[in-house]
């Protein structure tokens, strides 16, 4: 058993491997995505392969890290287009070599908001070459009952003796940068001065770790969240925007609080991996799901806005209106986009993380 | 000599699907973990040959001090598996009647129809605050308010004991299964008490089988991943979960494969340790016949 844990990732590899080889049988071509749950809706999936009919399309579903784990395994094969975030692009390029180039000219850019595109572009291009266009965009904030835990206003309120055992959160990144912002902090310009940002890391961590005793427990993934707060069990916590806005559709009182220092935003964008092998598919993917009327489909199910223009516009009307309760036009204006993290950044938050973690508090 | 070309080839094929799998999925597997444990990250697709990542996990307490709260642990799960395994077996093999015995061992195979998820995924409902037991035990007025009964050590400890104790059950039914009553029998009428009878008949009797039942639980115990996980909340910290964290969101594999191959080091020199202090040998347990 220890055998086979350790050797986990490897077999990953190796299936991963069997599972290229697989459609090169088929006739039709086949456009292998790597995304995120919801992002490729079915749908929308039956209208392009009506309209395409030689492309199959085949979804693997995953997250950020797990997304650059599997392209990293196999130097970039296995998938012709994938989703991670904008911050995400950079390092795992500079260090892996996973993705390649895109040809802007094979894409409609010109339907894509413009600040958006610019910000992805300028964190994703290297060498000349741009690596990314945004798809979706979101924000990381609070989810708070509002008749239990109405003061609840920015991250560092999470912490509040009076909500002990009653508030949650997940144990990665995106906690320390909210809690860096709280603390006075802006993580983003201490990005590329190692020595201050790890001064400013040590300052959350001591935070984090007297955090420990009020929190209930981490969160690990949506299901778990919507749990905690369906059952009552947490009044306050952080949340992804979109899990925030499907809680509201079940119990009004669960509303997305926009933090005080400013929602952590998202972009998630398409990169085509190094060795894709339908890249002319993946471009038609790219373009088709940025058409108006795909666009509300895709964010009905993915609860995230459209990198067009009017993105807000175009969401389904429910969406729609908890989005417009949750953020005025200021909280709009202090959205913090994330930066791209610099190669070995990640290390140091891991060892604080590890550190959080360790540390005992009841 | 046609005939034994004949036996020869059989031998291969059979032999083959079993050496694939060993070779192809285990050892070679090994030998890449081995080798990307010594490869040290300098920086960008910049890497050089050496221990650094040993180094760095014993200078880090963080990790070692996970690693031993894991063996710890996973002997406590190992004991309690044996504490509550014997009974079971015992009656199975020896007081239950034969036509009840497979329905006997069949009940304790159930629990294993259903995957380690869902079972988590059980504990977590009957044990979570807004669960089943804290609504029962309010209900019988055993306390006032909700009780939190997940997220600590105690509730990692039950729910892996839950997943192990069949791996502990299977081996010491064969065993005692094998023991000759008359052995009992004789050590009554020779005036042992039921005490001495214990000590000096059953327990070296069943030994083999109380050996490979541990190695098999404990192996099993700091291997696992999901339970600890699920179960364990803001404090638990297991060792699998380091090697995950390590390979998938820091990136950084080589210290990912150091982990893996200090864990495989570390289990099998407790296994060793276990097996020297009993006085048995792998060939007397696990491979038994």
């Amino acid at each position: 058993m220890t055998v086979r844990k350790s050797l986990t990732a490897r077999l990953l590899a190796a299936t991963i491997c069997a599972t290229a080889l697989l459609p090169g049988a088929a006739m039709a071509e086949t456009l292998r995505l790597l995304t995120w749950g919801g992002y490729a809706p079915d749908n929308v999936i039956a209208l392009f392969e009506k309209e395409y009919p030689d492309i199959d399309v085949e979804v693997t579903l995953s997250n950020n890290e797990e997304m650059v784990a599997k392209l990293r395994a196999t130097g970039g094969a296995g998938f012709d287009l994938a989703q991670p975030s904008h911050d995400r692009i950079f390092a795992a390029q500079s260090e892996f070599d996973i993705y390649k180039p895109l040809d802007l000219s094979k894409i409609e850019t010109g339907k894509m908001q413009a600040n958006l595109l610019e910000a992805v572009k300028a964190n994703t291009t290297i060498d000349g070459g741009v690596y990314a266009v945004p798809h979706q965009w979101g924000t990381t904030g609070l989810v708070v009952d509002v008749t239990k835990a109405p003061d609840v206003k920015d991250w560092a309120d999470l912490c509040k003796e009076e909500y002990k055992g009653k508030t949650s959160m997940r144990l990665r990144r995106t906690i320390l940068l909210g809690m860096g912002f709280s603390l006075g902090y802006d993580p983003f310009a201490l990005y590329n001065d190692t020595a201050a940002y790890t001064e400013m890391l040590d300052k959350v961590a001591e935070k984090m770790i007297a955090c420990k005793s009020v929190i209930k427990t981490y969160w690990n993934g949506g299901d778990d969240l919507s749990t905690l707060l369906l059952s009552g069990e947490v009044v306050a916590s952080e949340s992804w925007d979109s899990t925030a806005f499907k809680l509201y559709g079940e119990n009004q009182n669960l509303v997305y609080v926009p933090p005080s220092s400013g929602a952590l935003t998202w972009i998630d964008t398409f990169v085509i991996p190094s060795k894709g092998r339908a890249d002319d598919a993946a471009y038609k993917w790219i373009n088709f799901v940025m058409r108006p009327e795909i666009v509300t489909m895709m964010s009905d199910s993915t609860g995230a806005i459209a990198a067009v223009e009017g993105g807000i516009e175009l969401l389904p009307e429910a969406k729609k209106a908890a989005v417009k309760l949750a953020f005025d036009d200021a909280a709009i204006a202090n959205m913090k986009f994330f930066a791209n993290i610099p190669p070995g950044l990640e290390d140091i938050e891991g060892k604080v993380l590890e550190r959080i973690k360790a540390a005992s508090g009841n | 000599m046609k005939s034994s070309d004949a036996s020869r080839l059989t031998l291969i094929l059979l032999f083959a699907p079993f050496a694939l799998w060993i070779i192809l999925l285990i050892i070679l597997p090994q030998i890449g973990v081995g080798w990307l444990s010594l490869r040290e990250k300098l920086g960008p697709r910049e890497y050089a040959f050496g221990f650094g990542n040993y180094l760095d996990f014993f200078r880090e307490p963080i990790y070692w001090n996970t690693l031993l709260r894991t063996a710890w642990i996973s002997v406590l799960v190992t004991i309690l598996a044996l504490l509550i395994g014997f009974p079971v077996a015992w009656y199975i093999a020896k007081i239950a009647r034969q036509r009840s015995r497979a329905a006997l061992f069949l009940m304790c195979l159930i629990p294993l129809w259903v995957s380690d998820l869902v079972r988590a995924f059980g504990w977590i409902l009957l044990l979570r605050e807004t669960g089943i037991v804290s609504g029962m035990l309010q209900w019988a007025g055993l306390s006032s308010g909700p009780v939190e009964l997940l997220y600590n050590d105690i509730t990692v400890v039950i729910g892996m004991v839950y997943t192990v104790v069949l791996f502990m059950i299977v081996p010491l039914v064969s065993t005692l299964d094998g023991m000759d009553n008359a052995l009992l029998e004789a050590g009554y009428n020779l005036g042992g008490s039921r005490m001495t009878v214990f000590r000096r008949i059953v327990i070296p009797y069943a030994m083999p089988g109380i050996v490979a039942g541990c190695i098999i639980t404990f192996m099993l115990a700091a291997g696992s991943y999901l339970t600890p996980i699920l179960l364990g909340g803001k404090n638990s910290m297991w060792f699998t979960e380091q090697i995950y964290e390590q390979f998938v969101t820091r990136y950084n594999w080589e210290s990912g494969a150091t982990f893996g191959v200090l864990l495989l080091v570390f289990t099998s020199a407790v296994v060793w340790l276990g097996l020297r202090l009993t006085g048995q040998n792998l060939a007397s347990t696990v491979a038994k016949e």
